[in-house]
This record gives C-alpha cells, structure tokens and sequence, in this order.
C-alpha cells in the first residue's frame, strides 16, 4: 500500500476514535452516575426508586397510549393517502411531499403554539375544555410531528412493491378497492409501516415541548420535573430513555431485514 | 527491448490469485487486447499496469523505467473506463485539460491542446457542455481526448465500448483504432466481447482464470485455436468427439464414419479419444471433392441471421452446423432433410 | 370519487398543521383587538427578543458548523477510510439512533459527563489535575449547550452526508490520478465542487433543527440562556412578555428564518440532483 493510503487509513481511525470517544462517554458517564445513588458504593438503588415511583409508571403508561394513538391515526392517515397518490394522482405528489415536510420546516413549539390558540376554549372547535379532547389534541400533534417519518417509509416501501401492478392483479381477479387495500397492500408494506411506527414511537415517548405546553401527564414532562428537583434518578431515565430508543431502533433495522427474506409469489 | 516490458506478475488477494505468473513483451505502438470472460483477470492484470494495484511478485516496465511501485500518477498512463469517468463539475474542455492544468501548464499551452483533441475526437462545438448533457458515445470520446490529452506513454482502455449501443460502439472501436494508429500510442485494451477483439486488435491475448490460453494475431487464434477454451471463447465452433483410428493417416472416427485430418496428430496414439473442431463457415452444401470429408447428416434447424444463414444438423450424436451467406436466390433444406456437408481436412482442428 | 382518498390527509394538515400556522402568522400582526398593526414585528426589536434571536442564530450557527464539519470528518473516515468492513454499518446505525437522542434525556446525560459532579469532570481533575470549572467553563452555558446539540448534530450531518460521499465515484479518482493529480488537487478539483451543495445543504438543514430545538435547552439550561424557543416557550406558558400578539410575532420569526433556511436546502439539492442525472 502507497504511503499515502496509510497516512489517510491512520487518518481515518484516529477521527473513529474521537468520535467513538465522544459519542460513548456521555453514555458511560451517564451509567455510571446512575450508579452513585449510594454514597460509597455503586448500586441500583436510583432505578429501584425510579421504577418504583408512581409517577414514573403513571406517566410513561401515559405516553405508550399516546405512542400507540398516533401510530394508528397517523397509520390510517398516511397509508391510503401514499396508495391513491401513487396509484391515482400522481400529479399530487409533489404537494403531499411539501406538506409531509412541513413539520422538519416549521419547529415544533410553533404548530403546538399554534394548535393551542386555535383550539382554545374561546375558539369554534374547543379542544382544550376537556381532558379528553387535549389528549386528542396531543395525539394530533404527535402526528404531525410524525408525518415526515411515517410518510417516507410507507412511501418507499410503496415504490419496492410496484403497487400499480399488484392493484392491477388484484381487481382483474374481481376485488374491490377496500379488500386490495387491507389484503394486498398492507401486508406487503407491513414491514415499511412497522419501521415507521417504531421510529414515531421512539419520538413520542421522550417529547416534550407539545406535553408540556398542552399540561399533559406525559412522560417527557415527567423527565424534566425529576432533573430539576433529584439528582441520581434523572441518570437513571436517561439510561431508560436510551435504551427504550435504542430497542425501537433495533426493531427498525429487524424488520427492514425481514422485508428482504418475505417470499415471492 | 520492447517498450512495455511485463515479466511475470501474479496478483493474490488474500487466498484467491487472480492472476497466476503473467508475461508478455509489447512494442511501441502495438494495439493489444486482453479477452476473456469476467473474472478471467484480464482487468486485474490492467489495473496492475495503471498503478491501482500493485502485483504481489514480479515487474513491469515501461520504456526502459521500471514502474512496477511507482504511484500512479507519476506514470503518465492514459485510461479509459467503462463509465467514461468524466468529472462532472467540469466541461469538456475542462476535462480535457485538466491533466495539463494539474501539471501546472499555462493556460494558452491548455487551450490549444484541448482544440487539438476536440478536432480529433470531432467534437469542437460541444466544448462547454457538461458530461450530464451529452451520450454515452460523446463521453467516451471526451474520455479518450482526456487520457490522451497528457501525450502518455500508455494508453489503457477498460472495456471502454461496453456500456453504449450496439451501432455505436461498431462506429467508436473503428474510431478508437484510427487515433491509435495516426498517433502511434502503444495500446492495452481489455473486453470480454471476441468480435471487438478480432476486429481492432494487433495481437490478442486470450485469457481464462488468471491464465493465459492463447497470444496471437486475430487471425491466428481464429483459425487455429490451440485450446477448447480458445476455440469456444471465438466465434461459434463445431465440436465433435472423435476416437482415433491412425495417426499417420490422420484417420478418426466420428459415429459411424470415418473423417481424415491433416493436422498432427503427435500427442495422441490410437484408440485414444480426442476432441475435433470445424469452424461452421469452413462447412459447404454439397461440396464433395479431393482432399475434403463429406458426411450425411439431418437437419435439426435453419436459423435466418441476416447476412448469413445457420444451418444446425446433427451426426449420429454429434452437432454440426454450418454456415452460408444469404442468398435469397438459394433453396435451403428443410427440417429433417439429409444433406451432404463437406469441409477440408486441414479444416478439421484437433484439440486437446 | 377519486379525491375521497386523500381527503381525510388534507383535512388533517389543514385543520393540524395550515391554518395553526397561518392562525399565527396573521395574529403577528394584529393587535389585541384584532386591528392591523405592525407593532409587534417592532417590538421584535426589543432588546431582550432581539438578544434571543441573536443567541439562538449563533447556537445554530455554531452546532451547525462544528456539527457539520465533524460529521462530515466522521462520514468520510467511515466511507473512504478504508476501514474495516463493519465500521460503516455501525456508524449509520448508531447515527440513527444518536440522532433522535435529544431532548431532555441528552441533557441528563452531559449533566452526568461534564456538570460539576460529572464523570469527565471528575476524572479530569483527578487524573490530569485540571479543573475545567475553575477556567469558566460551565455545562450550563452558551458552550456547553453547543457541545451537548452537537450529540445529535453531528449524527444527523453523517446520515445525510454519507450518500453523497458514496456517490462519489471511484473511477473519478482513478481518472484524477492517471492524469497525474495528487490527492489535494482531488479534493480541491474534483470531489470539493461536487461534494459542497450536499455538505452546505446538510448544514442548512442542522440549523433549522438546532433553531428549533426547545426540550434539550430547556432541560439543560432552564430559562437562564436566552434563547427563542425558550422564550417563545415562557411566552405561551405565562405570557412573560406582557403582549400575547408579541408571541405570534416571535413564532413568525422563527418560521421565516427556518424556512429560508429550507428554501436553501431544496436549491442546493436541485443542483445536486440535476448535477447527477
């Protein structure tokens, strides 16, 4: 190997390690905090107080349901939306795709902002009277914040199956458009609408900015409540909140896998 | 002392060779090419030859210099790849000068330079164009006038034709070979496509799993292929299994009858089995005469190729197909007729 | 009949996503009684709002840059380094998860690293003697928040960089050698001019999510750095600023400034991709 190729290999491993450096201290030093609750000696004790507190198990439960709402909503919302737009009016795409990015333009304490004047008791539609009715307003807002994810990946997984010709076999085999949908489509893009749903899980369980402005029991609000008043714990739920991502991630990459081994017919 | 000296190269990576003990001695000026199938190490052998990889043992030597570790751009090799490679936040005539501007020449040396090559390659008006706003063919014309632009010693092309049409990479070989000629840069071409091989070549090398099978003009190895890969490898060929009677007279056994050759025999003995080849236009209709086979034979298929028709019959077990020109006036035989085939018996080629 | 499909989407981004918008973007200009003003863009000007917009511009720019150039540092190490295979799915991967880690958990976890009590900070003064604190330094600071957006930036910048270092074709490289350049004049003539749409476009793209970021800065800094998202969060909250239109205004410049940020983006990326057809 010329020296050159060396000089830039060295290069190379010596910005990986920086990088990893950076990238895994902030985790161990976040681990090993944790730890300290105990003064003297490392121990559990800040998730034993964590995973016991009520709090803790009332507002992450609260934010799994929010997380579930919005993967459904925002699944029943993108899903015959990205089909008609491939399948029937290709012409809208271009117009689905701005509005699908409009949540990555316009930052998040913004549409939240502007969701709460809108629909504020004094407004036409008042959805913040109830608890209920903000809850649904959260979910909305989930949404929204989930769009661009969501779309993408239903999209893309739309575009490897060549919808058009599966849709075309299908009604020439006499189904109507409902049973195409839920029959042929959706299982074929299971895995697509999979990794969007764990990716819009991941966001939802740690936001916080629409939670908290909405005065929501979720759990990110949760989150800065315990860093502002303890010490330990919040090294712990970093810890949690981490690992949790992490999971959602790494059933992203299982089920991306998966879509490549389904059989062909 | 030829000018492109390559003395025993091999090239392994990890516990694949890609090339096994590879020399050849090439003039100044001579058009080689490397042919073969894919992963028969004919671009391995090239890269070798334009620095990107270095060989595990052996030398090469250009005029006199060995360069056999010297980076690549200290070389002064031209190349051309399959996919032109244009730079494309560059124009034409900024690609073409590009290996000038990067020798630091001045810019009236560049300019007149790059009018140069754009009149040789015959496309002056396209100079401020981007590579994304014209054809394959232009491109890979562009990339010619830019490996050729720094006057190198070599000039490498990497089956540079295969990524266009069929008419124009017909139209680009012979343009290719015309430059080379008027120009006189020796020449190392690498495809896998024969006919290309045939066509422009000074001398070819046949290559077949990091071996070489075969080095000889085009017509050489044509007409008198030494291995059954080299016979199969070009053009279509006719291949009988034989067993034989007597090698003086050049007597072998094909089914039921019995064929003579004019070709040495010298490494087989009797009764041995051996494999016969007869190049389909080497095959006449009804040709009986002195000096010649001629066997009956039925016919499986007539296939209409334009300039020529393809006659396929069989032997007993064996194919035979033959070859004719078109001739709307001729009758051809229909399927299942008899026909009597005959070739001359230097035409029947003994191999291994 | 063939609307009735997309229908249910557009009502939703109109009711969710449009009109809240477009809601702030004309209250910005009215005033408490609904009458046309232009006085709440000036009051934009006030010190303490002007201050903040000024604060968050250089957090953006700073993560931006730094997030931009480290990770492009990152992405070319893992695409043309020649490393070992296994390093470039690794760093996508972890990229991926890294950059979706913000908000209050990453604020925790650099409290845990470099806060007073943190890891770093602990080992630092132990091991090399250096008391960071002691130099000014505080976790809880302009800096200190750059260095902790920096954990998603700097992944973001990989995810999106890396295609276009992948883009750059081998052959181009070959061909630059052949013609007897060195490895500078590659990068100065060849790889830079192609590479610098999608490199500046990805840095567009992390100030707009440096901009608009509020949970990290909050969790981290509270309300001690001045910063929009937080004010226009104190704002909404408890109406700190004492005129309710000044938050739609305050809303209105962040929208502005995002979305030239955007437009930007999606110029540079035309280029690229008209560039690679």
């Amino acid at each position: 190997m010329s020296a050159a190729n060396k000089e830039s290999r060295l290069g190379a491993w010596i910005a990986m390690a920086v990088g990893a450096s950076y990238f895994l201290l902030p985790l161990i030093a976040t681990f090993e905090f944790s730890l300290r609750m105990k003064r003297g000696e490392y121990s559990f004790e800040a998730y034993e107080v964590v995973f016991g507190d009520p709090q803790f198990q009332a507002t992450f439960g609260y934010s799994i349901v929010m997380a579930i709402a919005t993967i459904l909503m925002g699944i029943l919302l993108v899903v015959p939306t990205a089909y008609w737009v491939h399948l029937r009016m290709p012409k809208l795409r271009p117009l689905v795709e701005f509005i699908t990015l409009l949540p990555l333009v316009i930052p998040a304490i913004v549409i939240v902002f502007g969701d709460l004047r809108m629909y504020n008791s004094s407004s036409i539609i008042p959805l913040t009277g109830s608890e209920h009715a903000t809850d649904f307003l959260l979910v909305c807002s989930y949404v929204t914040l989930s769009l661009p994810y969501m779309y993408r990946s239903v999209d893309t997984g739309l575009r490897t199956i060549d919808v058009r010709t599966l849709t075309e076999a299908a009604e020439a085999l006499g189904a109507n458009r409902a049973t195409i949908l839920l029959r042929v489509i959706f299982p074929n893009i299971s895995s697509a609408i999979l990794s969007g749903a764990f990716l819009t899980f991941a966001v939802v369980i740690g936001e916080f900015t629409m939670a908290s402005l909405l005065d929501r029991p979720a759990f990110g609000p949760y989150l800065q409540l315990i860093g502002a008043n303890r010490a330990y714990e919040p090294s712990a739920l970093a810890v949690i909140a981490f690992i949790v991502t992490w999971a959602s991630m790494g059933l992203i990459n299982v089920f991306g896998r998966n879509r490549r081994t389904l059989p062909t017919r | 002392m030829a000018f492109l000296e390559i003395s025993n190269i091999q090239k392994r990576f990890g516990e694949h060779t890609a090339v096994h003990d590879f020399s050849i001695s090439i003039a100044k000026g001579e058009f080689i090419t490397f042919l073969g199938p894919s992963g028969c190490g004919k671009t391995t052998i090239l890269r070798m030859l334009a620095g990107f990889e270095t060989p595990s043992v052996g030398s090469i030597v250009f005029d006199g210099r060995d360069v056999t570790h010297v980076p690549t751009n200290q070389r002064n090799v031209g190349m051309v790849f399959q996919s032109y490679a244009l730079f494309p936040n560059m124009t034409v005539a900024e690609n073409i000068g590009f290996g000038l501007k990067v020798a630091k020449a001045g810019r009236a040396e560049i300019e007149t330079r790059v009018r140069e090559m754009l009149k040789l390659i015959k496309l002056d008006a396209l100079a401020e164009r981007y590579p994304w706003q014209m054809s394959g063919g232009q491109q890979q014309r562009v990339a010619l006038a830019r490996a050729l632009a720094n006057k190198p010693k070599v000039l490498l092309l990497d089956e540079p034709l295969s990524a266009l049409d069929a008419k124009i990479r017909i139209s680009l070989r012979e343009e290719i070979r015309e430059l080379q000629r008027d120009l006189g840069i020796t020449t190392v071409f690498v495809t896998h496509d024969q006919e290309e091989a045939l066509s422009i070549s000074d001398r070819i090398v046949v290559l077949n799993e990091g071996r070489v099978e075969q080095t000889g003009t085009p017509s050489s190895i044509y007409n008198f292929p030494r291995t059954r890969f080299v016979a199969s490898f070009i053009g279509t060929l006719n291949q009988l299994t034989g067993e034989v009677m007597d090698i003086a007279r050049g007597e072998i056994r094909v089914g039921t009858q019995t064929l003579v050759t004019s070709n040495p025999l010298d490494d087989l003995r009797n009764c041995q089995t051996c494999t016969l080849a007869i190049r389909p236009e080497a095959v006449t209709l009804d040709g009986a005469g002195a000096g010649k086979n001629t066997v009956q034979t039925v016919v499986d298929d007539v296939s209409f190729l334009g300039s020529i028709v393809r006659i396929r019959t069989h032997l007993g077990q064996e194919v035979l197909s033959m070859d004719l020109f078109n001739d709307p006036n001729q009758k051809l035989p229909a399927r299942g007729d008899t026909v009597s085939l005959s070739f001359a018996f230097e035409n029947l080629l003994v191999l291994a | 009949m063939n609307w009735l499909g997309v229908v249910p989407f557009f009502v939703f981004a109109l009711l969710f996503m449009l009109l809240p918008t477009a809601y702030l973007m004309v209250g910005a200009f009215q005033d408490a009684e609904g009458h046309f003003t232009l006085l709440n863009l000036v009051a934009l000007l006030e010190p303490h709002v002007l201050s903040a917009y000024w604060i968050s511009f250089k957090i953006s720019m700073a993560s931006s840059i730094a997030g931009g150039l480290l990770g492009f540092l990152l992405a070319w190490a893992a695409v043309l380094g020649r490393l070992p295979g296994w390093i470039r799915p690794t760093l996508m991967t972890f990229s991926g998860v890294a950059s979706n880690f913000a908000g209050v958990p990453l604020a925790f976890a650099f409290l845990a690293t470099l806060g007073r009590m943190g890891l770093v900070t602990i080992l630092l003064r132990k091991y090399l003697d250096v008391n960071i604190y002691s130099t000014g330094f505080s976790i809880l600071s302009f800096v200190g928040l750059t260095l902790t957006y920096l954990y998603f930036q700097i992944p973001l910048m990989v995810l999106i960089v890396t295609p276009a270092l992948e883009g750059l074709k081998k052959e181009w490289r070959e061909a630059c050698d052949c013609l007897g350049g060195s490895t500078v004049q590659y990068w100065r003539y060849i790889a830079m001019p192609v590479l610098w749409p999608s490199i500046l476009g990805a840095m567009l793209l992390l100030f707009t999510n440096a901009f608009g970021a509020v949970a990290t800065a909050y969790a981290l800094t509270g309300s001690s750095l001045n910063i929009v998202p937080i004010l226009l969060y104190a704002q909404i909250r408890g109406d700190v600023l004492h005129n309710p239109n000044l938050g739609y205004a305050m809303a209105l410049g962040m929208i502005v400034i995002t979305g030239l940020a955007n437009a930007g983006y999606m110029v540079l990326r035309s280029k690229t991709d008209r560039r690679s057809a």
